[in-house]
């Protein structure tokens, strides 16, 4: 087995078995949170619990002020490392062709200049990030293996991503092997680790927002 | 395993809901609701860091609600909390929590920390891992109606006293009136004045209202220990008296639990919507300045400011209320920094006044009140709970603080208009 055929494997097989594991394990995790009892609040509310909880799911993306003097530097790579990892995936040329090919929808790509200084912050904010987590003292007694093993798994598809960016016609073939085989892992894991929160912080926020929005607080 | 872990764990999987599957799943380990908890910045120790008090209910979760920590389980690698773990997490979960929710309103996911400790705290009694104080507050509500051993002959004597102070009728189990006014132990025994203030004010309204001598106790030790069973005792009390009285509403006097206990748990322990409404005291005495039934004369000259009681403010939605009563005898107060929704914790609440144990990290923790306080110099503070006036008065003695911790209740009727 040569290069060619990991990459044809990486491409083709391979991109589907994790493609087919992040979309099962997502929805049965997804399942397993839904199909949990909740009991309707019998007590009478002051406003709706419905509107208070869409509110959250938004005011809560924006950056807390009490918590910019205190964790400033979290909250900015926090910002920079999320919004910039959704860029790239959803804005680079050929990431659109991609899903052109997968699901047939396609819209305007950025100038790959422009793909490569976010792919730079990005990769910048993660070692922010991991510089914070192995320096703040809270940070560093609630890290597990998984929060340095999901870091990791992170960056390898916006740093595999960016090298491929300057790699020689030589070496492509393997950097884009590396880099399609650094994303199939982060689907794979993506169901069971903190991964899940790109999809459900906006139950979370939900339900907090419309537990406290029925007492009349706004969180 | 033992039976009491057993049951312990048996409770907490009983509690697991989709908002703690959410918020397990979501958490990241940011670790910025360290920052908001007192215990935390008071102490700089990392183990205080809210989220980490969920380890024992996070394991269960994912033993018992996840593909994998079930596949996990069946080969024995998914281990349960140990009796050990419990030990250990009890000082967590009971000493250094006052389920004040300041951790709730920071944390960038969105996950609502201090309703998983709430429903934590459901497995850590049921074990049998709860601390001796509060354990011994709740056998006394259960047996003689209230955590400091308050009798109904001891609300008549106080009844007594405080009709004689104030030349008014106190009535005791009236039907058919407007409101039936709840206290808490602290009030009739240490601050007896709170019972004449508020028939003066209902005097002056012209408004109808009672006392029960079945229904007098509004604390309730059951939700602070975290145990629903014997919580829902305590609220069935008051339902029934309200029922037996035919009153239109119950007040929740000054303290902050007794009314989340009441009002927003209240409905789902006894697990059916209530036949009258229940409101704290202070919006019952904002409804009457609305209406123009009561009417003050009068301002303080002292400097003032207003300490919000978390479950009343943060967890409870009365806000407003308070700083609008405060206005008319006191325009000129000032707010403490993080004041409103934000506030920080006396330091006592969810039952930490109640657990001994608890007593020196609380009057350490106190600190953050006092740098609050330092800000601002003011020589008086007002509040409108019961047990934070309490812990107020010892922070400040602590400290040798000379700031006076006064009743809203019991302020705007020394104001009433003659």
């Amino acid at each position: 087995m040569n290069i060619f055929d990991i990459l044809q494997w990486a491409r083709g097989t391979g991109l589907q078995i994790a493609v087919v594991i992040f979309s099962v394990g997502v929805l049965i995790r997804l399942l397993e949170m839904w199909m949990l009892n909740r009991k309707p609040d019998l007590a009478e509310p002051r406003a709706s619990g419905t509107l208070g909880g869409w509110r959250t799911v938004f005011t809560r993306s924006a950056p807390s002020m009490v918590l910019m003097k205190k964790a400033g530097l979290l909250l900015v790579s926090g910002y920079i490392f999320h919004l910039g990892f959704f860029i790239v995936l959803f804005f680079f040329a050929p990431h659109i062709r991609l899903f052109h090919n997968m699901f047939g929808v396609s819209w305007p790509a950025l100038p790959n200049g422009i793909i490569e200084i976010i792919t730079i912050l990005s990769i910048g904010a993660l070692f922010a990030l991991l510089a914070h987590r192995i320096m703040n003292p809270v940070q560093r007694f609630l890290s597990t293996f998984q929060d340095y093993f999901v870091w990791l798994a992170s960056l390898l598809p916006l740093l595999t991503g960016y090298l491929l960016l300057h790699t020689s016609d030589f070496s492509y073939s393997q950097m884009l092997t590396a880099h399609l085989l650094s994303v199939e892992l982060l689907l794979v894991i993506f169901p069971f680790t903190k991964l899940m929160h790109a999809f459900t912080t906006f139950f979370s926020r939900w339900y907090t927002g419309a537990m406290a929005a029925r007492k009349g607080v706004t969180v | 395993m033992s039976t009491s872990l057993q049951q312990g764990l048996a409770a907490m999987i009983d509690k697991i809901d989709a908002p703690i599957a959410s918020f397990f799943n979501s958490c990241v380990h940011c670790g910025m609701c360290a920052d908001a908890c007192l215990f935390y910045t008071e102490t700089g120790d990392p183990k205080y860091t809210p989220i980490h008090k969920l380890e024992p209910l996070r394991k269960v979760w994912y033993r018992e609600f996840t593909l994998e920590g079930r596949l996990l389980k069946m080969f024995g690698l998914a281990k349960a909390p140990t009796d050990a773990e419990l030990v250990e997490w009890e000082t967590l979960i009971y000493d250094s929590c006052t389920l004040c929710g300041r951790c709730s309103m920071v944390c960038p996911v969105g996950n609502d920390i201090v309703y998983m400790v709430r429903k934590v705290r459901e497995g850590m009694v049921a074990s049998g891992h709860a601390p001796a104080g509060l354990k011994e507050a709740t056998v006394r509500s259960i047996e003689i109606g209230s955590p400091m051993g308050v009798t109904a002959d001891t609300l008549r004597a106080q009844i007594k006293h405080a009709a004689k102070d104030t030349g008014l009728d106190i009535p005791l189990d009236k039907a058919g009136v407007d409101y039936l006014l709840l206290m808490s132990s602290a009030e009739i025994m240490q601050f007896p004045e709170f019972m004449g203030a508020a028939a003066q004010i209902f005097h002056q309204a012209g408004v109808s209202w009672t006392l029960s001598s079945t229904a007098y106790e509004a604390t309730n030790s059951g939700m602070q220990i975290g145990s629903s069973e014997l919580a829902a005792v305590l609220v069935k009390r008051i339902v029934d008296a309200a029922e037996k009285l035919k009153v239109k509403t119950v007040i929740s006097p000054e303290c902050g639990h007794a009314y989340t206990a009441l009002r927003w748990e209240g409905p789902n322990l006894v697990g059916r919507p209530f036949t009258f409404k229940v409101k704290h005291i202070l919006e019952v005495l904002d409804e009457l300045r609305a209406e123009g039934k009561l009417r003050t004369e009068g301002l303080e000259t002292e400097r003032m400011t207003f300490h919000d009681p978390c479950q009343l403010v943060r967890r409870g939605g009365v806000h407003d209320q308070p700083r609008n009563l405060l206005r008319m005898v006191a325009p000129d107060y000032v707010e403490m920094e993080d004041a409103g929704n934000m506030n920080w914790c006396c330091g006592g609440g969810g039952g930490v006044s109640a657990n001994e144990r608890a007593e020196p990290l609380r009057i350490k923790v106190f600190s953050r009140k006092k740098k609050q306080l330092d800000k601002i110099g003011v020589s008086a503070m007002v509040t409108a709970c019961s047990n934070c006036r309490n812990m107020l008065e010892e922070g400040l003695e602590h400290n040798h603080m000379d700031i006076k911790v006064l009743s809203l209740t019991e302020l705007i009727a020394e104001h009433l208009a003659k």
